[in-house]
Order: structure tokens, then C-alpha cells, then sequence
């Protein structure tokens, strides 16, 4: 009989592992799930994972993907940390962009400097606004912020695609639902030529080194930690949970926006009716993969992003359909949680003592 | 007679009331934990009808045999004979079909439901819930702990709760009856009630294992003691012919020094002031207060007895600041200032400090280190943060400072406060906040499951910081330990809280009555021997 | 204006809710909370319109799809029970497992036609105006659903299992202590909970619209989390707040019959809008939630042995 026994205290050893071993799970259930495809295990690990890393351009890409993972994944994971389930950062991604992208296509024939940052920071208002409605109906009624910003998700998404089929159609397009191009004075700067990585990685570092600073180094990072793990003793402490919950929700919707409105205004250039692939769910799973830490979400974020790379690129070469990308994100998702296990029990054999007759 | 046993082979010392068959035989039970000996071959007997009280103080192992003994845990090793047979207890059902019945400490109810709902499931087999109401009805009334089955258990008070907890028991006809701490939460008129019930079922034929640390009423009820000490037996005793010294001295190991109560400079100055003092709780359960007033003076230690349950958590959040009081800020000041809407930061910066009744998850974080834990309460006033980002440096200083003066056992500033035992988180959490040398000090439960050398540190470091013209108010269910350390006495039923006493003008069994709510004798009587408040 | 056929698209519409909102009320009262309705849901809607696609039998199709998610469910309990992960944690990676295989799987069905379940067409009375097509007229699962719902109010409230479930919701601690085996009994919860979700996926595309199309749940499951919140745990309200949101979903096809001139995609928000309101109105209820509430949910449960 296998039994869990508790360590007491967290193991820190397993907390820094367990990642790595859910990864090598993962890939495993890949051999098994390409092989019943009848795909060619070896290959498919190869064009999946391998592949994308072998070209100056697929290394940006990679990057150009994590870009977006990473900013929405440092503001969940600290919201994490505070137990304030920001669910919804899809639906501020894409209001982010929307109000963004909305400024751009309002000034498309300004040449103005001033045009980008003013996108920009309208994206993250955007983002902030429409996290600000979970954080309201969390701290004044009650309400439980996974629902709530999940059914934002849904309108969010709504509006956009209403937006881009109607009022905001772009008038030379031929009639398909998408807005005008963006003006060039609203487009992110280019990092590296001929590719299409952009400004907004840098902010994505920067998200990364401000996350680390909140956690480790500021008062409010100890208060969020705080009222996540013992809310009474945050109390006590006199800390304002509600407060801390308007913090944790705004940086999320914040960063969120920013990653949309970057997303619209630096790969995409226009509004359309689908601007992500999921990133403000994927983000979940790199927060949780990154163990809520800025260095781990970093990490995190890339890998996550090469199961997009990879995935676009089996798709291309050996004809794995698109949606192996979100079964390979639950799958790991799974081993991770199972694996997390091990930082807090060990595991036993045998039964546990009983008083035996004679 | 006491007899040391070093635990090996059964001594044969019972003071002879039974030489038959004993109905209850542990034989070198062994329990480990992780880190911890629980049990370390333990053998003992209990004769049928016998009241026999397990002694020893927190954390020398007895929840930890009750429990194998009730088959809610295994024993690693050992053997445990029921009427002479050997026996396996493989769960709480098992138990109860022998004839054992238990009482926790913690009781294993459901709020949320009826108290015939909770004995119902706590029987082993379906029952015709018509038949059950009635059997409750008879069997709670002639046992004196009267009970309506229809009533929720949220609306019950903890000393009805434990009645439930026993007819629970005394429906399934025991054999033996366990208590585990049973007076704790309840008052001294309510104990000695429960004791005659006691000695009803002794009479009975029913066997008694009664735990407790309380030698006083140890004494007054069981003919046999079992005597743990670190996880040990150490002795077996006829509790009838001990005096408390001596077996206090057998279960702590060594002579007591009773704490020093100093009478000390006690000025006419008022540091706490509550003057009718009115709060809802924020619990749906929880209890209201209702014009609560009394003063604390400099230097002074004064004393809030009462069972749990009766408003002491909801004191101990209006004064700290958890729950603020907008309407009638006036209700609580402090050295003269109205604080009554001021958060507990705002509070701490004026001088005063608070350790609540928990320690886990309200006192301090669990999960979190002990220097993080120092940061939550110290942070403002001994200026440990600076332009929104903490001082490391400080912080483990104090830190470091709190774990030398209150020797608090443990691997370092870094260590998580979970790895503490009870007694030394205790110790740390006290000492975070007597080391900020506060003008006022509100401690709630300070030594609730710390044991004998923690708390004698403890309720010593209090004493000392009221020497040194700090307002001490102690909140506390343990009447022993009020009468120890406090000055002056006021007690708290039902969200109100009678006029003070000096501690030396009022008796434990006019405590207890107050307690038990009769408020017009504190006016009658308190009228003649009131200090002040 | 003829009512009968928005009534009947009202109880089309609000089947699969009712399904979900019960499996997911017997899993929370136990005190478990399973965020992977929806990844469930789509699971049994693959799995039955795959199943009933290749056999050509509906009743296979309807198996296959509780059975799919009681897998999926197994999953979730495997994790959360035995493994003690986190419980909102592990519920969002069911669901985005869940939509990443149904995808994968559906991929090869997507265009495929199918026979709509049959109607329990009664002779005669079923013809009787208006009562008649909508009391005698419904396919087997929405009758299910009314049993389903019956049988939990039923179990919850006049059984001693259902007496013990809701004891190890309201506190584990205390119910382990009693001698009874919580995390089974949580298994037991999570797994109807699971086949639940799945026969709610299984209505949806054999029944309400047979075909199947990449997460065309659209956000059923995680309303029907939002309804039994709203229903404060308690099987009759379940009931009415299913076929609330089922008369705000079917409210966009009609509105354009009935003359209302908004913009589709903004008649497609009223059922989350309605979510949120709901939600808030509810949640204001502090006591009412702490009476009905089963306390222990979400909380991890491990026993000393």
C-alpha cells in the first residue's frame, strides 16, 4: 500500500524539480500520443520541439510568443500568490487592444511620436479597466473573480468581434471583418531586422525584473504573499485586503493590456476577430509552470512558447492538427500539479502500523 | 502510593479496587511521527468502572494514545487487549462496536446541522430517526445534559455542544468512556455537573479515561492516574492521596518555581479604556458584544475570564482594530486617545500590541519564515520598512533578537514558523511583541497548548512588562492562570462583561457564576468589594 | 405570437445547464470544487457525437458521453484526492485539457451530419395543443435531466448517504473523525459529477444541435458553476436557474423575430451578463451563503494515518 506522508515543511528541492520532471512526462505522453497518430515519434519531438530553435527567424518567433506569455504571466502569478484568480486576463488582453487599437485606427493618418506611447498606455487602461469590474464586484459584493472575469472573457471577445464586423470595419478591406492597418507611427519598433520581434519583449523583461523586485523586495509584495497564504494573519497585520485586491487585479488587467495592445500594434498591426491563440489562458499554465516566480515565469513562458512555435510548424510539415498545441499545455499542466505532490508529502510503503492481536 | 514505571512490563500497583480481568490493557504502544515520539511504549490498565485520569501536559502524548485507542490512528508497535483478548482497532467504528465512546477535545460536529442530524451520523447503523429523537430526549435528561434534537448546533453554546458530544456516546451504551480535556470549555458549575455524570456512569459499571491537566479536578474525580511525560509513562498513581505538587512535579520533570506575583507600582493612571463598548459580529455565529466596559491601568494586569465562545474573539478584534467601531470611536481608547476607528497599524504606531488567540494563521504564516513573521507586526514602529520596500537586515536583526531573550528553540531567523512547536512559536509570537515594548498589551489565550516551561516564560514576561508601566489586559479561559498573574478580574458571558474584581477579593466559584451569566450578583455583590472599572 | 415552439427552445436550451448544474451540485456539496465543467462537457460532447456517428445508435452516443466524462472526472479526483494538488488549479487544466482533446478528436467530425435524437413522441397525448409537445414531446435526456435533479433533492434531503455527503462537505475533519471514508465518498461525488458534465455535452450535440463544432460549449459549464452558486446549493433553485439561462441564451435566436434590432453579438453577451448579475446578487447574502454553503469547499483534505 503506497501511502503520502507529510515533510512538515516545503521541499524546496521538489519545488525546483518537479517542473523539470512534469516536462520530461509530457514529452514522453507525446512519443505515446504521436505514435497513435502514426506520426513518427522521433520526427515529430524534433519538428516539435527542435526545429523552431534551429533559425535566427524561429528563434525570434519563439520570442515573439513568449513576449505576450510572459507579461500576463508575471501580473497572474502575483495575483496568484495572494489567492486572486484572475481567470479572465484573455478578456483584458483583448480589451487592451481593442482601446489600443482603437486610438490607432481613430489617429491612422497621424505621423506623430506622441501616437504610440499614447496607444500603448491606452492599452493598459483598457486592460486595467476591465479588471477593475471583477476587483469592484469581488471586494464590494462578494463575488468570486474566477466567474466574473471569465464571463468578461466571453463579452470581451463579443465586442471585438462586433467591432471589427461592424463600426470599425475597415472601409478599403474588401468587406472582411477586420479594421484598417494601423498607422506606422502607432506600430512597436522593430528589434531585430527582418524580424518581427518587437518592443515588446523589452517590456517583457522589464515585467519580469519589476515582478522580481514586488516579491522579494517591496512591502506590498510581503502583504500580497500574506493574505494569499493566511488572510486572518493579514488582518491582524492590518493589511487591506481589499486593497491588495484592487492591486493584484489591476497590475494583472495592466500587464494584460499591454500585452495586447502590443500584440495588435506590433505583430499583428490591425484589429481582427481572433488576435490570440489563447495566450491569457496559456499564461495561467506559465505561471503555475514558473512556480509563481518572475525567473521561473521567464522560463516558463518560453517553453510555453515553443509548444506554440512547434506546434505551428508540425502543423506545416507533418500535418499535426492545431489542437496538439492545447492538449500538450493540459497534459503538462497535469504532471505539474501531480509532481507538486512531492514538494509538500513523501511517499511511504507499506500499511500504517496497526495494534495487532497476540 | 505512586509507583516510576519505566513502562517495560505492567506494574501491578491499582490500589485493588478490582483484581479481575482490567477491561482496558495498552501493552508497549509505540507511536512515531515524523521528528516525534508521540507514544514510546506505553502500558497501563484500566479496571471496568474505574475513573482514570491521564496526565500530563501539552505535548507529552496523551491525544496522540486516546486516539490509537479509539482507532482514529495505528500504533507502530504494541499490543491493546480488550477484556483480557488481544485486539486490533482498525477504525473509530470498531471502537465504538466494543463499547468505547470518545469525547474530543475538538469537537467532530457539523454547524450547519441539527443535533439529531449529528448523533445520527454518528452511529454506527441505521436508525428510525423518530425512535432516535426519543432515546435522545430520555438518555440526554437522565444524565443530566439535556438536549433538544431539533435545534442546529450553530445556535449551541460549546457547553451544550459537548453535550452532544457525550449522549453521542452514552447512546452506543460504552464500555468505556474517553474525555479528552473536557473542561476546558466549561465553566466550574458546569464541570462539577459533568462530573456527577461521571461518577453516575462509574457506578454504572462504565470505565472513565479522563484527560486533563488539570490536577485539581483530577484529584476531586479519578481513583487512578496515569502520569505521561515526553511520550513516557512515568508514573501510576492514586490521584486521592498525591497532593497537585507532586504530581505536577511528575509530569513536568522537575521542582516548580511558582511564577512571582508582584504587587508592584500600580498607578492611577488609565491606560485601556472601554466604556460601553458595542459590536456586532462579523460571524454569523458569533457573538455580540454588549456594553462592555472596564479600565486597565499602568502597570496593571487585568484579567478577562471567561469559557470560549462568549465574546472573546470579538473583543480581541474591536481592540486590536480588525474590526473597526466608525459610530462610537470613543467606545475604546488608548492613553486617552479615541482609537475605536483606527486600524491595527494606526494602533501599533501608538504604543500598543496584540497576539491574538491562534497562533496558526492569524498570530503568524505558517508557511513563512520567522523573520517575515517579526515583519508583520514590528514593521511600523520599529521602522522596519522604508520608501515601500523592507529592511532584510533589520528585520532579521530583531528577529534574531526575539529567538535569544525568550529562548525560543528553533534553527534560525529563516526557519518557517511551522517548524516551531507550539510552546516556542508561542514564545516568539509573545516576544515579537513584548520587544517592541508596547504601552498597552492585549494577549488573548497566551498559553493555550504551550507547555509547563513555555508558559511559565511566558506569563513571567508578562508580569515583567506590567513592572515596567505597561497596561496588560490577558484574555483567558484558563482561571488558574488568571488568578496567577492578573491584578484584577472582570468575566465575559454572552458579549457582556461584568464589573471588575481584585483577583484577591473574588473566589473561583463566584468566577464560575458569573460565567455561567448570573450578571446581578456582580452588581449586588461587586458593589461592596469593586476596586474600580 | 406562438409561445410553444420559444418554450420548447427554451427547454432545449436549458437541459445541458441542468445537467452540469446537478453533477456539479452533489461534487461541491461533498466539498469539492471542479472548475473543469466545461472541459468535461466538451469531452462527452465528442465523445458521444463520435460514438453516435460511427454506431449509428443514439443510446450509444448518450453512454459514450457519460462515460467520457466520468474519465475525465476520474482524472480531476485522481488529482485533487489522491495527489492533493490544488483544486481551482487542476479544474483549469481539466478544461483546458478538455478543449485541447475534444478539438483533436473533432477535428476528423467536424461537417458531419447527424440524426437529432428521437422525441418520446407519445400517441395521442402528445398531440394535445400546447401542453402537449412540451410535457410528452421532449427526447429521453431531458426527461433524464428532471430525474436526475428530483433524484438528487431527493437523495440529499431523505437519505443517510446524502445526510453523510453533506456532513463531509459542511467538515472533513470532523466526518473523518466519525470513522467515514471522505475521500471515497469525494470520489464517488467528483465521478457523478463528471458523468453529469458529460451527458450535458452529449445533449448538446446529439440533441441540440447535432453536429459538432470546436468549443461549442461556448461557456455553458462555467455557468453552470455560476448557477449553483446562484441556487445557494440547494436542488430546487438548480432547477430555476437552469431554465432562467436557457430562456436568456434561446432569447438571441427569437429576438430577431420579434423585431428587437441590436447587434447579434450583443444579444450573445445577455447570457454572461447574466452570469455576473446573478452572481453579485447572491454573493451580497453573507449568511445565507455561510448557512448553505458546504464549508469544506475546496479545502484539501489529508488524514494522519
Amino acid at each position: 500500500m503506497v501511502r503520502l506522508e507529510s515533510r512538515g515543511d516545503v521541499s524546496r528541492a521538489w519545488s525546483l524539480l518537479s517542473p523539470v520532471v512534469a516536462i520530461v512526462l509530457t514529452l514522453i505522453s507525446g512519443v505515446v500520443i504521436f505514435s497513435a497518430m502514426g506520426k513518427d515519434p522521433g520526427l515529430a519531438l524534433y519538428t516539435y520541439f527542435v526545429q523552431p530553435l534551429t533559425t535566427a527567424f524561429g528563434i525570434t518567433e519563439l520570442l515573439v510568443k513568449a513576449t505576450p506569455l510572459v507579461l500576463i504571466g508575471i501580473g497572474l502569478s502575483i495575483g496568484f500568490r495572494a489567492n486572486v484568480w484572475n481567470i479572465g486576463a484573455e478578456g483584458q488582453f483583448t480589451i487592451g487592444a481593442i482601446v489600443g487599437g482603437g486610438i490607432a485606427i481613430a489617429f491612422h493618418d497621424s505621423e506623430s511620436f506622441l501616437l504610440l506611447p499614447v496607444v500603448l498606455v491606452a492599452g493598459v487602461f483598457g486592460g486595467m479597466a476591465w479588471a477593475a469590474i471583477p476587483a469592484f464586484l469581488k471586494t464590494r459584493f462578494n463575488a468570486n473573480e474566477i466567474l466574473t472575469s471569465l464571463m468578461l472573457t466571453y463579452v470581451a471577445v463579443l465586442l471585438l468581434s462586433y467591432l471589427v464586423h461592424g463600426p470599425w470595419r475597415d472601409p478599403d478591406g474588401y468587406n472582411f471583418p477586420e479594421s484598417r492597418l494601423f498607422p506606422d507611427a502607432a506600430m512597436m519598433p522593430v528589434l531585430w531586422e527582418d524580424s518581427r520581434l518587437h518592443l515588446g519583449a523589452a517590456f517583457a523583461v522589464l515585467a519580469v525584473v519589476a515582478g522580481w523586485v514586488i516579491l522579494s523586495r517591496a512591502v506590498i509584495g510581503f502583504q500580497l504573499r500574506v493574505v494569499g497564504q493566511a488572510p486572518a494573519a493579514a488582518k491582524h497585520a492590518g493589511f487591506s485586503q481589499n486593497k491588495l485586491i484592487w492591486f493584484a487585479l489591476l497590475l494583472g488587467g495592466g500587464l494584460a493590456g499591454l500585452a495586447g495592445v502590443a500584440e495588435v500594434a506590433g505583430t499583428i498591426g490591425q484589429l481582427l476577430p481572433s488576435i490570440s491563440p489563447g495566450y491569457g489562458f496559456t499564461a495561467i499554465i506559465v505561471a503555475f509552470l514558473g512556480r509563481l516566480h518572475p525567473v521561473g515565469v521567464l522560463l516558463a513562458g518560453l517553453i510555453m512558447a515553443l509548444s506554440y512555435i512547434g506546434g505551428e510548424v508540425a502543423q506545416i510539415e507533418i500535418g499535426l492538427p492545431a489542437a496538439v498545441t492545447g492538449l500538450f499545455q493540459g497534459i503538462l499542466l497535469f504532471f505539474l500539479l501531480g509532481c507538486d505532490v512531492l514538494t509538500h508529502f513523501r511517499i511511504r510503503f507499506g500499511a500504517p502500523g496497526r495494534t495487532k492481536g497476540g | 502510593m505512586t509507583t516510576q514505571s519505566d513502562g517495560i512490563a505492567g506494574n501491578s500497583s491499582e490500589k485493588g479496587v478490582s483484581t479481575g480481568t482490567p477491561l482496558l490493557a495498552l501493552d508497549r504502544i509505540t507511536k512515531a511521527f515524523p521528528g516525534i515520539v508521540a507514544n514510546d511504549s506505553i502500558s497501563f490498565r484500566i479496571n471496568p468502572g474505574e475513573i482514570h485520569a491521564l496526565l500530563g501536559e501539552n505535548g507529552a502524548g496523551k491525544s496522540t494514545l486516546v486516539k490509537i485507542i479509539y482507532g482514529v490512528l495505528g500504533a507502530d508497535s504494541g499490543t491493546l487487549s480488550w477484556n483480557g483478548a488481544p485486539t486490533t482497532i482498525p477504525g473509530p467504528a470498531a471502537a465504538r462496536d466494543l463499547g468505547i465512546g470518545m469525547v474530543f477535545q475538538h469537537f467532530s460536529l457539523f454547524e450547519a446541522m441539527t443535533v439529531l442530524e449529528n448523533i445520527g451520523l454518528a452511529m454506527n447503523d441505521q436508525r428510525d430517526m423518530a425512535a432516535l429523537k426519543e432515546r435522545v430526549i430520555e438518555v440526554s435528561t437522565s444524565y443530566g445534559l439535556p438536549l433538544d434534537p431539533d435545534r442546529h448546533v450553530h445556535s449551541l453554546s460549546v457547553g451544550e455542544r459537548q453535550r452532544i458530544e457525550i449522549v453521542r456516546c452514552l447512546l452506543q451504551n460504552p464500555k468505556l468512556l474517553i474525555l479528552d480535556e473536557p473542561t476546558s470549555v466549561l465553566t466550574p458549575q458546569e464541570a462539577e455537573k459533568l462530573f456527577e455524570t461521571l461518577r453516575q456512569l462509574s457506578a454504572e459499571g462504565c470505565a472513565i479515561l479522563y484527560i486533563s491537566h488539570k490536577l485539581d479536578e483530577v484529584k476531586a474525580l479519578c481513583e487512578a492516574a496515569t502520569i505521561l511525560r515526553g511520550g513516557k509513562v512515568v508514573a501510576t498513581c492514586d490521584p486521592r492521596q498525591e497532593t497537585a505538587q507532586g504530581m505536577a512535579e511528575l509530569m513536568i520533570g522537575q521542582k516548580l518555581t511558582p511564577t512571582k506575583r508582584d504587587a508592584g507600582e500600580v498607578s492611577r493612571t488609565d491606560r485601556i479604556m472601554v466604556s460601553r463598548l458595542n459590536m456586532i459580529s462579523e460571524d454569523q455565529f458569533g457573538i455580540d458584544l454588549r456594553e462592555v466596559s472596564f479600565k486597565v491601568r499602568r502597570g496593571e494586569i487585568l484579567g478577562v475570564a471567561g469559557v470560549a465562545g462568549n465574546g472573546q474573539t470579538e473583543l480581541m478584534s474591536a481592540l486590536s482594530g480588525e474590526i473597526l467601531n466608525r459610530r462610537q470611536p470613543d467606545s475604546i481608547r488608548f492613553d486617552g486617545l479615541s482609537v475605536g476607528a483606527l486600524n491595527p497599524t494606526e494602533r501599533r504606531a501608538l504604543g500598543a500590541n496584540f497576539v491574538p488567540e491562534e497562533r496558526n494563521g492569524h498570530a503568524a504564516v505558517k508557511d513563512m519564515s520567522l523573520a517575515d513573521n517579526a515583519f508583520l507586526t514590528a514593521a511600523t514602529r520599529l521602522k522596519l520598512m522604508a520608501s515601500g520596500l523592507m529592511r532584510h537586515g533589520e528585520i532579521r536583526g530583531f528577529a534574531g533578537k526575539v529567538i535569544s531573550a525568550f529562548d525560543v528553540r528553533t534553527t534560525g531567523v529563516d526557519a518557517a514558523a511551522g517548524s516551531l512547536s507550539g510552546g516556542n512559536l508561542q514564545k516568539y509570537i509573545v516576544g515579537r511583541e513584548i520587544l517592541q515594548e508596547p504601552g498597552i498589551l492585549v494577549i488573548s489565550q497566551p498559553t493555550w497548548g504551550v507547555d509547563a516551561g513555555a508558559a511559565a516564560t511566558i506569563r513571567q514576561a508578562l508580569m515583567d512588562l506590567a513592572r515596567r508601566g505597561c497596561a496588560v489586559l490577558v484574555i483567558s479561559q484558563d482561571l488558574n492562570e488568571i488568578f496567577e498573574i492578573c491584578d484584577r478580574i472582570v468575566v465575559i458571558s454572552e458579549g457582556m462583561v461584568s464589573g471588575a474584581r481584585d483577583v484577591d477579593a473574588i473566589t473561583v466559584e463566584e468566577v464560575g457564576l458569573l460565567m455561567g451569566g448570573l450578571h446581578d450578583l456582580a452588581d449586588a455583590v461587586g458593589s461592596k468589594g469593586r476596586a474600580d472599572g | 405570437m406562438d409561445f410553444v415552439p420559444v418554450i420548447l427552445t427554451v427547454i432545449t436550451a436549458s437541459t445541458p445547464l441542468l445537467f452540469a448544474a446537478t453533477g456539479e451540485l452533489i461534487t461541491e456539496k461533498s466539498g469539492v470544487l471542479n472548475l473543469g465543467v466545461e472541459g468535461m462537457m466538451l469531452v462527452g460532447a465528442i465523445a458521444a457525437f463520435a460514438v453516435a456517428s460511427t454506431t449509428g445508435s443514439g443510446l450509444a452516443g448518450i453512454v459514450a458521453g457519460a462515460a467520457a466524462g466520468t474519465a475525465m472526472a476520474s482524472v480531476f479526483a485522481f488529482l485533487t484526492l489522491t495527489l492533493l494538488a490544488n483544486q481551482v488549479a487542476t479544474g483549469l487544466a481539466l478544461t483546458i485539457f478538455g478543449i485541447g482533446i475534444s478539438a483533436l478528436i473533432g477535428a476528423s467530425y467536424v461537417g458531419f451530419a447527424l440524426e437529432p435524437l428521437p422525441k418520446l413522441a407519445i400517441p395521442v397525448i402528445s398531440d394535445i395543443p400546447v401542453i402537449g409537445p412540451i410535457l410528452f414531446g421532449q427526447d429521453f435526456l431531458v426527461y433524464l435531466s428532471f430525474v436526475m435533479i428530483i433524484a438528487v433533492a431527493w437523495f440529499l434531503s431523505r437519505t443517510r448517504p446524502g445526510l453523510i455527503l453533506k456532513a463531509v462537505g459542511e467538515s472533513h475533519d470532523s466526518a473523518h473523525a466519525l470513522g467515514y471514508p471522505v475521500i471515497a465518498i469525494r470520489y464517488a461525488a467528483v465521478l457523478f459529477g463528471g458523468a453529469m458534465s458529460g451527458l450535458a455535452g452529449a445533449y448538446l450535440s446529439l440533441a441540440y444541435t447535432p453536429l459538432w463544432a470546436e468549443n461549442m460549449t461556448a461557456g455553458r459549464g462555467w455557468i453552470a458553476l455560476a448557477l449553483v452558486v446562484f441556487a445557494t446549493w440547494r436542488p430546487g433553485r438548480v432547477i430555476l436557474g437552469a431554465y432562467m439561462f436557457g430562456a436568456i441564451t434561446i432569447l438571441q435566436l427569437h429576438a430577431q423575430g420579434w423585431g428587437i434590432e441590436v447587434a447579434s453579438q450583443f444579444m450573445s453577451m445577455l447570457p454572461y451578463l447574466a452570469t455576473i448579475l446573478v452572481l453579485v446578487l447572491i454573493s451580497r447574502d453573507k449568511t445565507k451563503i455561510r448557512l448553505n454553503a458546504p464549508q469544506c469547499i475546496g479545502k484539501v483534505f489529508h488524514a494522519a494515518h
